[in-house]
């Protein structure tokens, strides 16, 4: 049976890296007594798999990872069980049991929402109109935005127009935040910082990566019909 | 959820910002304002490394489960988090409460190894405590030494208010009761110090004086007031079964050396290997009983989630109900994807059949500690195991299917030959002989491979070689290079690696654990020049030590280069472990004649242990 499970990550547990998180999980596994599958062999491991790590120093309200399971307790029973053993930080909001032939959550990533904000402490540097308006000229009214992304091994040319769906921004207490529903995944990946850093260094405004708090908001899955998407939280089926 | 004592942009900077976080499951956290006593347990090294080690855990869970203690843990920062606290000021922390340990009621620090000394240091200068008790003033915490390098502890007796001697689990009740009541009524530290003095297994330095006579060694220990004990007395524990153990240790997030349930099966060790300190001051072997530990089993697998649980002791093979223990650990959780993992056994029949079912045999190796090459020198250090048992050992397991061989020995021993040297790398020559005897070609997984490591030997307090002489570094790197050509001369040499230890530092543990008073300046010396993680070698800066030393008028191969006289006051002296100074003189002698004493459970040898009552001692005498 395959089993999807989503949970938050806030507070301190944002330094806490992706590889760890998985560690992390397989324990938990193991305390909630969730009748997890091994793989064969002679040291097996668990049948576990995230959708899309998510980098250190950012929180989430929507991350995922598939299991396989022998037997399952029911939807409420097994987010119980599992948020029983939680540290504060990581809390388990969904539980779902998925068609035998789903694809895990790793293959279908296709999109992201994040939510970036200003840390209490630092500057905000423009105001939210400033930001809309720049937004507009850089962004929505443009044909394309080239922006160059350096990788280990080399340097790549990315066109943020076909990749960024959506770039907004909102005041939330009385400073700016943004929103963007980004490309993610295993071809296309963009990330948060990459954007608005782009839209400050058009506005010759500096980013300082310390002032502000990134926040993954959901993680979806492409939709049947064109720049449609369907969160990974939204598949699958709940147990009774 | 707890406000974080470093910033978002120190954290995002420094690297694995999870050491410094908290948070980890099964860690405790309570309301100060509720609790009479905070206690902050610090291990002076890396997070890592720290948070592996048993002691500290059993500590931290029964402080915590005293309602009115809480205990947090504290870690050395690593050099790169070290010098932003430094350069921006901000104190060293609790883990669980992010708060100043500078405002805690005691700051308790295990002491392991002795290359940890000026990590010591750090974390008192990171906590902005005085360096030097004698410089701590009413509003500072008090800071407790403990763990195996305080059987020597006058090197850094400087830096310590009090030292705890022997086992945690005893004395530290009394301590807190008398340190409440105290405060209540307002007594000052010093007075505390004095009263502290008097609980069992309590040294305060600063209460004794030691005077010196010309030749540099120790003319009188004593303390200063007469209301203070002469001898200090190790503390133990005597039913190890109810002893208190920590059935939800705490579960780091990042990857710790020990990243396992570790179950502790006995303490001590029958063995009685003269160069071997824990072999003698854990003295008398002591065991925890077999249904203890499978309940132990369950619940600390399921309080932490690991997939891996490992046996504690210093000899896991003379456990006397261990093949009960074993074949319970893997028909009940072998099946549950929990691996068992089995260091210091024996390697027998039993053994190899068990790690036949617990490893994978292609990737698993074997591994040998005989200590030392040739039989006689094994006779002169009590390690009992002959070639005869090794060779038929390696041969078994051969025939099992493995072909990985590991080997532990020391070089520099007393007595020690370069007959004795040339021994080490012949008895890797013979088992790869006895490989390609044993497996036929056809069998055979491309060549055995046998891994000789070798540490130089450093005499420690309380052994039968406490009187030891050691050698330069040069002398050790010569017999090292001896080793290593005999391997080169042999038939099987692309069958046998060698790994040989640093020898700077061996020279540098030699003087800081036979040390005295003297040397605590040279330590401080160090630190204030910049010495930080001197367990590290990328770190450890020999030209470092030396220059203290020069500048500190000290010579230090006064330490390390003398063959002590069997009259002379050792700057131990004054710890009772239980162990006789007489014991040890005679285990001196007879290893000097080559002479082999039998194990605690073959004979009494008269040790002095019998005294605490317990355990091998009056084993089958009920």
């Amino acid at each position: 049976m395959k089993i999807r499970i989503k949970f938050r990550k806030y507070g301190v547990m944002k330094f806490i890296g992706h590889l760890d998180i998985m560690r992390y999980f397989q324990k938990a596994m193991r305390r909630a007594d969730i009748d997890i599958c091994y793989s064969t062999g002679f040291s097996p491991h668990m049948i576990m798999s995230f959708a899309a790590p998510l980098g250190v120093g950012i929180t989430s309200d929507g991350e995922y990872f598939d299991i396989e399971v022998n037997s399952t307790k029911s939807t409420a029973k097994a987010i119980k069980a599992l948020n029983d053993t939680m540290v504060e930080g990581v809390e388990v909001c969904g539980y779902v049991l998925l068609p035998d032939n789903a694809k895990t959550a790793m293959s279908i990533v296709a999109a992201a929402d994040y939510e970036l904000s200003f840390k209490d402490g630092y500057d905000v540097p423009a105001t939210k109109e400033a930001f809309e308006a720049a937004i507009d000229e850089f962004f929505i009214n443009a044909k394309e935005v080239l922006i160059t992304k350096q990788t280990k091994k080399s340097e790549k040319t990315m066109d943020l127009k076909s990749l960024v769906y959506n770039f907004s921004v909102r005041e939330k207490e009385g400073k700016p935040v943004f929103y963007l529903k980004l490309s993610t995944g295993s071809t296309d990946n963009v990330k948060p910082e990459l954007v608005v850093e782009a839209l400050f260094d058009y506005m010759g405004l500096t980013y300082n990566s310390s002032a502000i708090q990134i926040h993954r908001i959901d993680v979806y899955a492409a939709g049947d019909t064109p720049n449609s998407f369907i969160s990974l939280g939204d598949m699958g089926n709940v147990i009774s | 959820m707890t406000k974080l004592a470093l910033s978002d942009e120190i954290l995002m900077k420094i690297d694995k910002p999870a050491r410094y976080i908290g948070n980890e499951l099964n860690s405790i956290k309570k309301d100060k304002e509720k609790v009479a006593i905070r206690f902050a347990m610090c291990f002076p090294d890396v997070y890592e490394i720290g948070m592996s080690h048993l002691g500290i855990q059993i500590l931290y869970d029964m402080f915590n489960k005293m309602e009115d203690v809480w205990c947090e843990r504290v870690y050395s920062p690593w050099p790169d988090l070290h010098k932003i606290m430094k350069e921006e000021q901000i104190p060293l922390f609790g883990l669980e409460s992010q708060e100043p340990i500078k405002d805690f009621d005691f700051l308790g620090i295990t002491i392991q190894y002795e290359m940890c000394y000026t990590n010591i240091l750090q974390v008192l200068d990171l906590s902005q405590i005085p360096l030097l008790a004698s410089k701590r003033t009413e509003e500072h915490p008090i800071v407790i030494g403990g763990g195996p390098c305080t059987y020597n502890p006058e090197p850094i007796a400087d830096f310590f208010d009090l030292f705890y001697m022997g086992e945690g689990e005893i004395s530290y009740q009394t301590l807190f009761d008398l340190y409440k009541d105290m405060k209540k009524r307002g007594a000052s530290r010093k007075d505390f110090l004095h009263e502290v003095s008097k609980i069992p297994g309590i040294y305060v330095p600063s209460l004794y004086e030691v005077s010196y006579k010309n030749d540099g060694t120790i003319e009188n220990f004593a303390p200063i007031y007469e209301d203070v004990p002469k001898t200090v007395q190790k503390q133990l524990v005597m039913d190890m079964t109810s002893a208190v153990y920590p059935e939800a240790p705490v579960v780091p997030f990042i990857k710790a050396t020990q990243d396992r349930v570790v179950l502790e099966i006995q303490r001590g060790c029958i063995r009685g290997c003269r160069f071997c300190q824990a072999g003698m001051v854990y003295r008398p072997t002591r065991e925890k009983d077999v249904e203890r530990l499978k309940d132990l089993a369950y619940k600390m697998l399921k309080s932490t989630g690991h997939e891996e649980i490992s046996l504690s002791s210093l000899s896991s093979s003379d456990y006397s109900q261990l093949q009960e223990l074993v074949t319970f650990l893997i028909d009940e959780f072998k099946g549950k994807g929990v691996n068992i993992s089995l260091p210091s056994l024996r390697i027998d029949a039993f053994s190899l059949d068990v790690m036949s079912k617990v490893q994978d045999i292609r990737k698993s190796s074997l591994t040998f500690a005989p200590e030392a090459g040739s039989q006689r020198l094994r006779d002169v250090i009590n390690k009992g195991l002959t070639e005869e048992v090794i060779l038929d050992g390696a041969t078994q397991a051969f025939e099992g299917g493995w072909n990985k061989v590991k080997f532990y020995f020391m070089l520099g021993l007393p007595t020690e030959t370069e007959e004795d040297m040339k021994a080490i790398a012949e008895l890797a020559n013979e088992t790869a002989i006895r490989y390609y005897e044993t497996v036929p070609k056809e069998k055979r997984n491309g060549r055995c491979q046998i891994t000789i490591s070798t540490s130089f030997f450093v005499p420690k307090p309380f052994t039968p070689f406490q009187w030891a002489r050691m050698y330069t570094p040069e002398e050790y790197l010569r017999r090292a290079k001896i080793v290593n050509n005999t391997v080169h001369e042999q038939l099987n040499k692309k069958s046998i690696k060698y790994n040989w230890h640093e020898a700077d530092v061996t020279v540098l543990e030699g003087v800081l654990a036979r040390g005295d008073r003297k040397i605590g300046q040279a330590i401080l010396h160090v630190y204030e020049h910049g010495g930080i993680f001197d367990a590290w070698s990328e770190f450890f800066d020999y030209q470092r030590w030396l220059d203290a030393f020069t500048a500190c008028g000290i010579d230090y191969e006064f330490y390390t280069m003398r063959q002590r006289d069997l009259d002379e006051i050792f700057p131990w002296d004054f710890i009772d472990t239980g162990v006789s100074k007489e014991f040890l003189k005679r285990e001196w002698n007879n290893a000097m004649a080559e002479s082999v004493t039998p194990n605690c459970r073959m004979r009494c040898s008269g040790c002095g242990v019998k005294k605490f009552g317990g355990g091998v001692c009056y084993e089958n005498k009920n």
